[in-house]
């Protein structure tokens, strides 16, 4: 029984943008290997944090959605502890009512990247 | 002095009491987002504390999935656990 599951993993500040990016593409290969299906990623860039972790203020914010059996999640959050870059990681099972919210959520996103693709023509 | 009138210096005021609802009854609002910090933040005082339902007038069953939407919210720090003056 396949189920889908949302991470959001918050990098350290100290990585320079491009590392922030490889470091997400490690967790991604992580998954594949795994046998996990990455249908959807969203990088929130920079941002402010609500309270300091490992005294940053800020950290790079990544959401990896997958589909799996749910067995990958262990080995995903091993490395994630493993990991000196990773602050913090939230993963959660995405219910019916969730995967339709996300779906509607990444339908709106994509809507607002066209749009302003499109803006940026004009 | 036998039938007096009560009588009141000003007028008393009955507010009518609105009814509260469950917004999320009423919208048709099925998943509450952790990843929403700004629309969760209706639902905490300004200490970051959750608000009980008496003052929301939010469902039980809605009720528990806002605590929870909040709890995470925190936890990826979207939401403070302590704040001072956050509204």
């Amino acid at each position: 029984m396949e189920k889908r599951y949302e991470t959001v993993f918050i990098l350290t500040p100290v990585l320079s943008e491009d590392q922030a990016k490889e470091a997400a593409k490690k967790f991604k290969k992580v998954l594949t290997d795994l046998g996990a299906k990455v249908t959807h990623e969203e990088n929130w860039g920079l941002k402010k944090l609500a309270y300091p972790i490992q005294k940053k203020t800020t950290g790079f914010y990544h959401l990896v959605e997958f589909t799996g059996k749910g067995t990958e999640i262990t080995e995903l959050e091993v490395q994630f502890k493993r990991d000196e870059r990773v602050l913090r990681f939230l993963t959660i099972a995405l219910d019916k009512h969730a995967a339709a919210y996300a779906d509607k959520r990444r339908g709106k996103a994509a809507d607002s990247k066209t749009k302003s693709k499109k803006a940026a023509e004009a | 002095m036998s039938k007096q009138e009560v009588r009141f210096l000003n007028p008393p005021t009955v507010e009518a009491k609105k009814k509260k609802y469950c917004r999320f009854k009423k919208l048709g609002i099925k998943y509450i987002d952790y990843k929403d910090a700004d629309f969760l933040l209706k639902f905490v005082n300004e200490q970051g504390k959750l608000l009980p339902r008496r003052i929301t007038g939010t469902s039980l069953k809605f009720q528990r999935k806002v605590s929870q939407a909040v709890k995470r919210a925190r936890h990826i720090a979207l939401m403070p656990y302590l704040a001072d003056g956050l509204k």
